[in-house]
């Protein structure tokens, strides 16, 4: 006789009141393939866990994005912004499909340069340039956005050392009227740094202004901040306009679009409540075209939307290490996938769901990872399924800022793999080895013995 | 270790403890397990009972049923004095 599949006992204690129309659904559906490939045979042939990464959603969501802003505003520009996800892949495939490249540090410059990118299309942002990154950026004819007064003279003197009139924007920080208000990166708007930084500029000559630029913070909930800072961008252009006889050519709203996760704290689930690519549009768009600018002669519109654009692509696989019951008689659940791999979820609620169907019944469960460490909490609680040692599990919307803040530590990197357009599984960063991590290590002669 | 004498359960996965009023719902093999507490089957029935049924092996399912019974023990069905 065949035997019945096991599922570990289970007993809930049924809570009476009002149930709550807002209530989400009580079954965990499984992803059981991510494009045809199934999960399980991703993490056999490479390890658990493990990154996976979907061209195809890049792709579409990619054109999505653009779809809504060039339906709305005649020039628009994506700049992939590579401090969310810079693994040459994914660089490559954003600037296939037309995508400068946004960096904000040496090191990501010449990631941008090593993908090919033309030096005229890559935005230099960030507070930490130096001069030799600078240099690199103005014989590049590169487009720096400056961050404060003492790279601006940087530029200054290295333009005139190199005879090079380097091309620069400012960077514009505003109050849009959410809080908190980011003003650490730039001029501000509102107490006049920004005309300050714009005369200086303008007086000066040595230096072509070509873009302004603002990025009002990140993970934005409403769209109406971004109709308030693309109204006072398309003023200072006009004001540049009026003043100097000057078209600026470029208006750089940064990025900061939400992806569909939910952030911690929050009463409904992202998807329910963050707003779509649409909303930011209208909200950008029509600030620009309703301001004083000449509707003949409007600024091409740069977007570096990051998260919004890889979120939903990436997609981390792992498996069940235990399970365990905590004093109050909670249930805990160890798996290997810890913050190390899995830096956003000190920011968001990520969904967890088994990869394998599993029966109706839930556990409210907490979900730890691996580190011997107090910190590593995947999900303080989650309705979970009842998951066993080995099972396998997939988290989503992962594919933003994980790749690139991860930590190396206790163990090495898992593979990260991508499922191309091709139907094929590609490796696009191998796992770490041992030897990857000594051979940046020295031991002094005195310490050769123990 | 059995289930306190009062506790009714029903086929269709229902548990009520009349004392507390408690209600519960339990999954299948929960249910099993409940049954053969019921009966006062002993460990080692209760785990050749649902090994001989079910895939998985006799040490995988001691360690389930041991943290099923610390949830029963939680919500207070399981007779415990004549332990004692």
């Amino acid at each position: 006789m065949e035997k019945k599949p096991f599922e570990r006992p289970y007993i809930k204690k049924l809570q009476a009141g009002m149930p709550s129309k807002f209530g989400m659904k009580s079954q965990a559906e499984p992803i059981t393939h991510i494009d045809n490939i199934p999960v399980s045979e991703l993490l056999n042939d490479y390890g658990s866990p493990v990154y996976v990464i979907s061209e195809k959603t890049i792709r579409e969501k990619y054109k999505k994005a653009r779809h809504a802003f060039t339906t709305r505003y005649p020039k628009v520009q994506y700049a992939w912004s590579y401090k969310t996800n810079y693994l040459d892949a994914v660089c490559r495939i954003f600037h296939q499909e037309g995508s400068w490249a946004e960096v904000v540090s040496g090191f990501e410059y010449d990631k941008a340069i090593l993908n090919g990118v033309k030096g005229s299309q890559i935005i230099f942002n960030g507070p930490d340039k130096t001069d030799e990154d600078l240099k690199k950026a103005i014989e590049n004819d590169s487009l720096i956005h400056i961050d404060h007064f003492d790279e601006m003279y940087s530029i200054i003197a290295l333009s005139e050392k190199s005879g090079k009139r380097p091309k620069v924007a400012i960077r514009v920080n505003m109050d849009t009227g959410v809080y908190p208000m980011w003003d650490r990166f730039g001029f501000n708007y509102e107490n006049g740094d920004a005309w300050d930084a714009i005369n200086r500029i303008m007086i000066n000559e040595k230096l072509d202004l070509v873009g302004l630029h603002t990025h009002i913070g990140t993970y934005m909930l409403t769209s109406n901040a971004y109709k308030i800072a693309a109204g006072k961008l398309a003023d200072l252009a006009y004001g540049i306009e009026r003043k100097y006889g000057v078209s600026i050519k470029y208006i750089d709203m940064g990025g900061g679009f939400a992806s569909q996760n939910t952030l911690k704290g929050a009463y409904y689930p992202g998807s329910d409540t963050l707003p779509s690519f649409d909303e930011y549009a209208e909200a950008i768009s029509s600030a620009i075209l309703n301001s004083e600018l000449n509707p003949r002669n409007l600024p091409i519109l740069i977007l570096e939307s990051g998260r919004a654009l890889i979120d939903d692509a990436g997609y981390l696989l792992g498996t069940v290490i235990a399970n365990k019951r905590l004093s109050n008689g909670n249930r805990a659940t160890i798996v290997d996938v810890g913050v190390n791999l899995l830096f956003t979820s000190f920011w968001y609620e990520h969904e967890v769901y088994p990869a394998a169907p599993v029966s109706e019944h839930l556990e409210e469960t907490t979900i730890y990872g691996p580190l011997c460490m107090n910190i590593d909490v995947l999900r303080e609680a989650i309705a979970f399924p009842l998951l066993k040692k080995g099972d396998h599990f997939v988290i989503k919307r992962i594919g933003a800022y994980n790749m690139t803040q991860w930590m190396q530590f206790i163990t090495l990197r898992p593979n990260v793999v991508l499922i191309g357009l091709d139907g094929q599984v590609h490796i696009i960063r191998k796992q770490e080895s041992m030897d990857n991590i000594t051979e940046q290590e020295a031991v002094p002669v005195h310490l050769k013995e123990i | 270790m059995r289930l306190k004498k009062n506790i009714a359960v029903s086929d269709t996965g229902f548990v009520f403890n009349p004392t507390t009023g408690d209600s519960f719902s339990i999954n299948q093999v929960g249910q099993e397990i409940i049954r053969l507490l019921k009966e006062e089957k002993s460990v080692e029935e209760v785990k050749s009972n649902i090994t001989s049924v079910y895939e998985i092996d006799a040490s995988s399912f001691e360690k389930y049923y041991f943290d099923f019974l610390s949830m029963l023990r939680q919500f207070e069905l399981l007779d415990e004095e004549d332990e004692h």
